[in-house]
């Protein structure tokens, strides 16, 4: 079985969490923006799933594992804010959120 | 092996570039998916069955199934869709795409210095629990109380 090498791993995690990132900065859409948090999360998960098949330990796993619980924390918290933003703007737009008072 | 680490890695770029550039949200929940369950293929080539599965069943499976029913919930129609694709100006993309670019470059250039191979040993589910309930079981605790908290805060927030 040939080996991959660690750098096309983590050059992977680097590019699926930049494209995260290019989500994040370019959307309007508030659930388009929490897509691509999980995007950028899973990405710096799968960093830690190469560097633990690197090193031939546990130990990233349990840091994925750690990402996951993170994530799911996350999601269930923001979707709650989107829900409760829609019925007060009835919108996604996130450029309202900026005459919030208080 | 390695095919696969390749195919599967095109297949969560490509779709991952599908889901930022969509305009119709459920096509790109789904895209989203599509990467998600590439990403678990990846996991498994690099010796994580346990990881793959995880991926698989907690973000293919509830992560996206929670953001299904926001969506149904939100019911957005035709509407928000047509607003999209004007929110979608080709102007808008140009600055966040050259940082990001910028970014990119700098981390393989980075990365491109640091040759290893990874030895492409299996670490199963035996090993990483025996890790998580010992010397890792207060993160285990810790992680439960931040589920519980995701669980009251969302409760509460999602309440009219």
């Amino acid at each position: 079985m040939e080996t991959i090498p660690t750098e096309h791993g983590l050059i992977l995690a680097g590019i699926l969490f930049v494209l995260g990132l290019i989500g994040v900065l370019t959307r309007r859409n508030i659930v388009f923006v929490l897509m691509s948090l999980e995007i950028m999360l899973n990405a710096s998960g799968l960093a830690f799933i190469v560097a633990a098949a690197r090193f031939g330990h546990a130990e990233g796993h349990i840091m994925f594992l750690m990402i996951l619980t993170l994530a799911a924390a996350e999601v269930a918290v923001g979707l709650g804010l989107i829900i409760q933003m829609y019925r007060k703007f009835h919108t996604v737009d996130i450029s309202v959120l900026s005459e919030m008072k208080g | 092996m390695s095919l696969l680490f390749y195919l599967a890695g095109a297949i969560a770029i490509i779709s991952t570039v599908a889901v930022i550039v969509q305009s119709n949200i459920v096509h790109a929940l789904i895209y989203l998916i599509l990467s998600l369950l590439s990403i678990a293929v990846v996991f498994y080539v690099l010796g994580a069955p346990f990881a793959a599965v995880l991926e698989a069943i907690v973000y293919a499976g509830a992560i996206m199934v929670l953001f299904l029913f926001v969506i149904m919930m939100l019911n957005l129609g035709q509407h928000t869709r047509d607003q999209e694709k004007q929110w979608l100006s080709l102007r808008g993309w140009i600055l966040p795409c050259l940082l990001a670019a910028v970014l990119l470059a700098q981390l393989i250039s980075v990365l491109s210095s640091y040759d290893v191979t990874m030895n492409p040993e299996t670490v199963g589910v035996l090993e990483v629990s025996a890790l998580l309930f010992g010397p890792y079981v207060l993160a285990v605790e810790l992680a439960s109380i931040l589920l519980l908290a995701g669980l009251v805060s969302a409760y509460h927030l999602a309440k009219k």
